[in-house]
């Protein structure tokens, strides 16, 4: 059980880190199309008998491949959705092949956070060590090309290559997170928790280690509430995350009230 | 030309019940998918697009475990789905695709509530693969006349919302001064959109209705100039790729030892490829995408 939570921990650190760029990039549908390309990768290297870590690994590249060749003849949305219906339309080929259906496809999409053996920790410790160490490099790059491209440009900052970049830590923290919590749970770690955060303080640097801890905090919750009443764990994700972008669109839309109570206190 | 015929259709092709199934509701499916996608492709919600398809996989699951017809199940989800998104409006691009995704997490979390409860309240194994992917040599007979039904209703409401929804989609401004209630017309836009991907929900499966839905409209508005042409474009290499797709995968069981290739792996491959010839031939040619399928100036969202 230990093994879970360390695993999940782990995680959703990335996630809310890698998710506060997400955000303030307007990346929602990257974030979500990258682990959903990764998936078919699992699948082939279940039937080449190969570490599913590395098929991840390699579809999740090939995702980041797809949306930038593709963003340079279409519009950012429609060359991330072709990329992506691409990438799926192989794992339906894959899946054709395999006969172990339900389980194995069940756990690729929710992800099997109860079932993490310590075998598995050390990938996952890896690959988040990689993920942060990248984010870390390329912080101070990687923000001004999120807040205004053009300017980064001109000051050394070459917008194509940090696309690309930005993408490919995406990507990084998708392979990670997809064996423990499911291809269609890392978005939801990654979106919700940084949202809150960005609603919460305008510093970067603090949103996003705040981001890293509600996701943190969101995670264990969820892992709780699965266990006390056996549902999924990615259920509670999914309502917690949502809740968590609600709350902070509240909050931010409630900030000229508390600017003018602040101004009218004696 | 009978010898060629036997050459590329498979024996038994025209004759299959199955076959002729899922032709129908799969032209369907195309046929409107290709109509709306031209909207959402102009609109540039490609990620709505996606996300009622993922979304209304929560209404399948529900279906089995009700035991209802799971087109309804799809039908009642993406409508959900669909209102939740314009509820929840904002008006910058970024904000709406962040919106969007916290409804599709919330919406696969239910999927995924509603999936586990299928396993342990009924036996049904493989549901979360036929919700997702799709059988379509095994959709019943019996949907087809509901099939038709949604489909005519959904080219009924495109052809009314035509010019408002037109409108809306390339100025929204002028459309607001014009009186045009932007937002219903957003809304309404979206629920004809969940109708197409509950449609392609029943044939390619709910992950790649998004295929049939901005694959050919992309091909058409690179084709075409004017909305109009580009929408009967879109439902014309829809329903190319669909019908090709699953002859293609008919034949496949003769080349892979029985076992097949899925019609969805067929139809998105053919989609794709189609695709990329396009583009790839206007980057080397004079001629200039339209101006909603261009890409922007900055690299990223």
């Amino acid at each position: 059980m230990i093994n879970t939570w360390i695993a999940a921990t782990l995680v959703a650190a990335v996630a809310g880190v890698v998710g506060f760029f997400v955000v303030m990039r307007g990346a929602a549908f990257a974030a979500h199309a990258l682990p959903l390309s990764a998936f078919p990768g699992a699948a082939a290297a279940s039937l080449l008998g190969v570490n599913p870590l590395l098929g991840l690994l390699v579809f999740a590249a090939l995702g980041v491949a797809g949306i930038s060749w593709l963003a340079r003849r279409a519009r950012r949305d429609l060359a991330t959705a072709l990329s992506l219906v691409l990438l799926l339309s192989l794992g339906a080929l894959f899946l054709s092949r395999t006969t172990e259906y339900f389980q194995a496809t069940y756990a690729l999409l929710f992800g099997e956070i109860l079932g993490v053996s310590r075998a598995e920790l050390w990938p996952v410790f890896a690959l988040s060590s990689a993920s942060i160490a990248l984010v870390v490099v390329l912080f101070r790059p990687l923000l001004l090309n999120s807040v205004s491209p053009e300017i980064a440009e001109t000051m050394g900052v070459p917008a194509r290559l940090m696309d690309v970049l930005f993408l490919g830590v995406v990507a990084l923290a998708t392979a990670m997170a997809v064996p423990v919590v499911g291809t269609l749970l890392v978005f939801s770690l990654m979106v919700g928790p940084a949202s809150a955060a960005r609603a919460l303080t305008d510093r970067p640097l603090s949103a996003m280690m705040l981001s890293a801890g509600l996701a943190v905090v969101m995670v264990w919750a969820a892992i709780a509430l699965s266990f006390i009443s056996d549902w999924p764990v990615g259920f509670f994700v999914g309502a917690l995350s949502a809740i968590a972008y609600f709350a902070g669109r509240v909050w931010s839309s409630a900030l000229p009230l508390r600017r003018a109570a602040a101004v009218g206190a004696p | 030309m009978t010898m060629l015929l036997s050459l590329i259709v498979e024996p038994g092709f025209f004759a299959s019940g199955p076959v002729r199934t899922a032709a129908v509701v799969g032209g369907v499916a195309a046929v409107v998918s290709g109509a709306v996608g031209v909207f959402t492709v102009i609109r540039g919600q490609s990620f709505a697009g996606h996300s009622l398809a993922d979304v209304s996989s929560a209404g399948g699951a529900a279906a089995f475990l009700l035991g209802i017809n799971p087109l309804l199940g799809f039908l009642g989800m993406g409508v959900i789905a669909a209102a939740c998104m314009e509820l929840f409006h904002v008006d910058r691009a970024s904000e709406r695709d962040l919106v969007t995704g916290v409804v599709t997490g919330a919406g696969l979390g239910l999927a995924a509530l509603l999936l586990y409860l299928d396993v342990t309240m009924s036996s049904t194994t493989g549901a979360a693969v036929t919700v997702m992917f799709g059988s379509m040599f095994a959709i019943p007979a019996s949907i087809v006349p509901l099939a038709l039904a949604v489909g005519i209703g959904a080219l009924v409401a495109i052809a009314v919302l035509y010019r408002p929804l037109l409108l809306c989609s390339l100025d929204p401004d002028l459309a607001a001064v014009r009186g045009v209630p932007v937002r219903l017309v957003g809304l309404l836009h979206l629920v004809v959109a969940a109708l197409a991907v509950a449609l392609s929900a029943m044939t390619v499966g709910a992950i790649l209705s998004t295929a049939l839905l901005i694959g050919p409209a992309a091909i058409a508005l690179h084709l075409a100039k004017r909305p109009g042409m580009a929408i009967l474009l879109a439902s014309a290499i829809g329903v190319a790729a669909t019908w090709g797709g699953i002859l293609v995968a008919y034949d496949s069981y003769e080349w892979t030892g029985g076992h097949g290739w899925p019609v969805s792996f067929c139809i998105v491959a053919i989609i794709f490829t189609s695709y990329v010839a396009v583009a790839q031939t206007e980057l080397g040619g004079v001629r200039q995408a339209p101006r909603a399928a261009r890409p922007p100036v900055s690299s990223r969202d």
